[in-house]
């Protein structure tokens, strides 16, 4: 056991040079932070503004859709006199202009960046046991391009002829013709130059993510002790290395096609009064090239919230979570196909039917392994203890708003039923439940469960649920009733529908949503006090506030940099040991070894007292050159 | 209707009475064990738990009655609202409210479990949460009877799918429809040949009016006819739309017949129906004189996408031929153009004229005088 020993001290000499650090700066510190958890709180402030601002200009617009033609001419000042006529009615450029910014900062700049970004960087050395991330450098660098990229964003907002117009999906030869739309000109170079940096951020931090969850989980975290936050950070961020750069060469092609006279996607175009030289390109590759990233986005997205719902719920419930292994490859197995059902997405382009039966067929596949997460979770209240924090309920909210958004998905998918239903209300309605308020949902959750361990201080619980109630009624009310604006055939992204026979009713449906979305946008509001409030003024954190079993909690309770004082602890043990028969207490944190719990433990457990030793003792080569 | 909506309602309301005062009474019980401190839970924990089961019934009950409310505007056939207008449209609206079906009773049963589990098993001091890591055969089973019901919406859906995909049937009515910003346009292969033209979209020219492109030097489009404002089509004859854009993306989205397809610059694309009911049919089926079935964008296009309308006129098949005698050539219309056809082929084209102008001899020079007409634009 002398290498035990060796290994015991080197580590010993390991931390104690951690602990001497210099004070270090304000900007070093705070600003130009290498440390995951700064970094992460730049993530999640940044995210939070992006939401305020996403979330704004959805109201704008629903206001234009609840009652078309309403006086919005007090927003000049904030918006620009030039969107709104002598009446204070909206134009309708603008309005396609704001349901583009919308789509993009909800999609792009909060759920990618604002969840991922933030609970990936928190959480990923805190929980697998690391003093940061592999590169704390790359990991700042990430956080500045995203900055740099959302600057560039926030400006094209008030740019002369407006912000990109022509949905988030930019389908050229929309985009690439400035003579088109006014939303085609400045404001999509912007766009354009934002999303390609916003790319080289997300690209930095996937690598950073998976290359910390490899080599940086600490003695005994094995993979299949993982917290299933951590499986889901790592799927998605392996989704993003794949899938984000093709996004980055459709958007350089673009570029090209707009500025330096190339036809990658324009083809027999005739506008303005002349028939462009453009020959050969096709509109349809770009569609190809952006849902490829597109719609492995969309679990982008969706997986981070899965995978802090399942520790949410499962703490919560003191209960194991149900089906861990189960939750592990349904995650994989949604990770892969996520890449092969791109083209769901463009049934009526008018592909090859041929491939729109393949990708029917891979789509509704896709739908087993998100149903069988469902289920998990669902088992995983069963005869638990439920305590129902805010995170628990709003994580229960995503699983209700999965299942809801999730079930029309399978209508969707199927491409002879999508010939109705593409590019309805009925999509808007899917997409917003399954992925929007599903994901939305899933980052507060986040944000109420780990806000102890972010800022050392307790949200305040009660404004936590009224939060919570308003919230998820609300999205219900907002969304649950487009759906029977799809079945009556609604297309999206109209400025108006009284100019045609089929759409000019639901008037009341349309009113009901924008009332709903006000609502909803006022409760987070509450929320947003509550947070900057209890930043400074909230209760004192406890050293484990939920009773969770994974290792952030064995931190200090305000953590400084190198997240633990001394050794990391080893891992024993998987993090879901909650109300385990014979224990004393209802849970047994990670890193609390099989011989410290021997009225707890299973047979199989008692064998594996032996290898305690053998983690204890496992020496990593710090040697390492960076 | 009313009735059943008025007995629901009732029914609900006693559940969520029931429920509330059963509530009431475990809240006193479990309320006098938490007096001691308990620092876990507050005190807002069951009524947060009864709160999601209250929630869930009045989800349904709105549902219900939403659902009630709403229908009348349905486009997809339901109760007394019309089947589709075409063939294909009256299968894929089926294999909807068929997935439909199979959708909501799993939303029903999913979160109704969801919902009750939180109720029925909140936090209780006394008890402890049984611990249940796996259990392989509910994961094998849930894993397959989902797989089982896709396979079957797969198979069904693909079906279908391949129908209405199929190639269109040699006798098919073809018609171009072209999408512009704002606008749709629409050409007839004319009454002579039924055959379309060629077109360049080089040889658009909106000023002189030639918003197709059409190539005369191809003696098919002689007696091609447009219309901006009507598309007519036969009841009961394959109809198939050779569709295309030339500016931006468009999509035709003709709602009651279950159409839709994007319109691509430069790839043209095509959806081929069989429309069964006449304009008339529907006009007496809803009782509305005023219906009108209709054409709309639902590719975003710019500025005035809401508005891209077009007139769709299901004619019974004589009417059909009859309206289609009446056009008169876009060449007719607009003899302009004359003076692009080859000269070999001007008698051809000439022959689609208007008797008057036709025979008449001066015809021959007023072609010849049409280029110092076209000059003084």
């Amino acid at each position: 056991m002398a290498a035990v020993a060796h290994a015991d001290t080197h580590v010993h000499e390991h931390d104690e040079a951690h602990e001497h650090h210099e004070p270090q700066s304000f900007i070093k510190k705070y600003i130009f932070s290498e440390d995951h958890k700064i970094i992460a709180k730049q993530y999640l402030i940044s995210g939070i503004l992006w939401a305020l601002i996403g979330g704004f200009l959805s109201l704008v617009f629903r206001l234009q859709l609840g009652y078309p033609g309403i006086n919005l001419g007090w927003l000049k000042p904030v918006l620009g006199e030039r969107w709104f006529d002598e009446a204070g009615k909206l134009d309708p450029n603008y309005y396609i202009a704001l349901v583009t910014m919308h789509g993009t900062i909800m999609v792009f700049f909060v759920l990618t960046a604002g969840l991922s970004g933030t609970f990936s960087n928190f959480l990923i050395p805190l929980q697998i046991g690391a003093r940061d991330m592999a590169s704390g450098f790359i990991n700042m660098l990430s956080y500045w391009f995203f900055f740099i990229s959302s600057v560039i964003m926030f400006c094209s907002l008030f740019v002369q002829d407006g912000p990109a117009g022509g949905g988030w999906v930019v389908y050229p030869p929309l985009s690439a013709l400035p003579d088109a739309a006014p939303g085609s000109g400045t404001g999509m170079t912007m766009w354009l130059v934002s999303m390609a940096i916003f790319i080289v951020s997300s690209l930095l931090g996937s690598i950073n993510y998976v290359t910390t969850v490899i080599n940086l989980r600490t003695r005994g975290m094995t993979f299949d002790k993982m917290p299933l936050t951590i499986w889901a950070f790592t799927f998605t961020a392996i989704l993003g290395i794949l899938s984000f750069p093709v996004l980055l060469s459709a958007a350089l092609l673009l570029i090209f096609d707009r500025s330096f006279g190339t036809s990658f996607y324009l083809s027999d175009i005739y506008i303005n009064g002349q028939a462009l030289p453009n020959q050969g390109g096709s509109p349809i590759l770009f569609q190809h090239l952006f849902w490829f990233l597109g719609h492995p986005e969309v679990y982008i997205v969706i997986l981070p919230a899965l995978g802090m719902t399942s520790e949410i719920i499962a703490t919560n419930a003191r209960k194991p979570i149900f089906g861990y292994k189960a939750m592990i490859f349904s995650m994989l197995g949604i990770m892969f196909l996520a890449f092969i059902v791109w083209a769901h997405h463009m049934f009526m382009t008018g592909m090859n039917p041929f491939l729109g039966s393949v990708f029917t067929l891979l789509t509704l596949i896709i739908a087993v392994p998100s149903a069988v997460k469902a289920f998990n979770y669902i088992t995983t209240l069963w005869r638990g203890n439920i305590i129902f924090t805010p995170a628990m309920l709003f994580s229960i909210g995503l699983v209700s708003f999965f299942v809801s958004g999730g079930v029309t998905g399978i209508i969707l998918g199927n491409s002879a039923l999508d010939i109705q239903l593409h590019d309805t209300y009925f999509v808007v309605a899917h997409f917003h439940l399954v992925m929007g308020s599903a994901a939305f949902f899933g980052m507060v959750a986040g944000v109420y469960h780990w806000f102890p361990k972010m800022f050392g201080r307790m949200l305040n619980p009660t404004l936590g649920y009224i939060h919570f109630w308003i919230t998820f009624a609300g999205v219900y009310l907002v969304f649950f009733p487009q759906h029977y604006l799809g079945i009556a055939g609604f297309p999206r992204r109209y400025y108006a529908y009284t100019g045609f026979d089929f759409t000019n009713k639901y008037q009341d449906l349309a009113q009901l949503s924008t009332i709903a979305a006000i609502v909803v946008f006022a409760a987070n509001i509450i929320f947003l006090y509550n947070f900057f409030y209890s930043i400074f003024w909230g209760k004192k954190a406890p050293q484990n506030p939920w009773k969770s079993n994974t290792l952030e909690w064995t931190t200090p309770i305000n953590v400084g940099h190198g997240n633990w004082v001394g050794e990391i602890p080893a891992v024993y043990r998987w993090p879901y040991d909650y109300s385990k028969p014979g224990a004393a207490d209802d849970f047994i944190p990670q890193n609390v070894p099989f011989s410290a719990t021997p009225e707890s433990n299973f047979p199989y457990e008692n064998e594996l007292i032996s290898e305690e030793k053998e983690i204890e003792g496992i020496k990593f080569d710090y040697s390492i050159p960076d | 209707m009313t009735l059943l909506i008025v007995a629901l309602a009732i029914v609900f309301i006693v559940l969520t009475v029931l429920v509330i005062s059963k509530t009431q009474t475990l809240l006193k019980g479990v309320k006098g064990e938490t007096e001691q401190n308990d620092d876990v839970v507050d005190s807002a924990n069951n009524i947060n738990a009864i709160g999601l089961f209250i929630f869930w019934i009045l989800s349904i009950i709105g549902m219900v009655w939403s659902f009630l409310h709403a229908k009348k505007d349905f486009l997809m056939a339901f109760g007394d609202i019309p089947s589709a207008s075409s063939v294909h449209g009256k299968e894929t609206d089926f294999w909807f409210w068929f997935g439909m079906a199979v959708v909501t009773v799993s939303f029903v049963i999913v979160n109704s479990v969801l919902f009750y589990f939180p109720l029925k098993y909140r936090y209780n001091k006394n008890r402890k949460a049984h611990f249940y890591p796996h259990n392989n055969t509910l994961e094998i089973v849930w894993t397959l009877v989902p797989a089982v019901i896709m396979a079957g919406l797969v198979f069904t859906g693909l079906r279908v799918w391949n129908k209405v995909m199929s190639d269109a049937p040699k006798d098919a009515e073809i018609i171009e429809i072209m999408g512009k910003q704002f606008g749709w346009q629409v050409r007839y292969g004319g009454v002579e040949n039924g055959k379309l033209g060629n077109y360049n979209y080089k040889l658009i020219d909106d000023v002189a009016g030639n918003q197709f492109g059409i190539d005369f030097t191809d003696e098919n489009s002689f007696d091609d006819f447009t219309n901006s404002s009507e598309l007519h089509i036969p009841k009961g004859k394959p109809v198939l739309l050779k569709i295309r854009a030339r500016d931006v993306l468009h999509s035709v989205f003709i709602p009651h017949m279950r159409v839709k397809m994007d319109a691509v610059p430069g790839m043209p694309t095509k959806f081929w129906f069989i429309a069964d009911k006449s304009t008339a049919d529907m006009k007496a089926e809803l009782g509305n004189p005023d219906f009108k079935y209709e054409i709309a964008c639902t590719e975003v296009c710019g500025r005035s996408h809401f508005a891209m309308r077009l007139i769709l006129v299901v004619d019974e098949p004589a009417d059909y031929e009859k309206w289609k005698k009446e056009q008169k050539s876009f060449l007719a219309s607009n003899p302009d153009f004359l003076e692009k056809v080859p000269a070999s082929l001007k008698a051809k084209a000439l022959k689609y004229f208007p008797a008057e102008t036709a025979s008449d001899t001066t015809t021959a020079s007023a072609v010849t005088s049409l280029p110092t007409v076209s000059s003084l634009r």
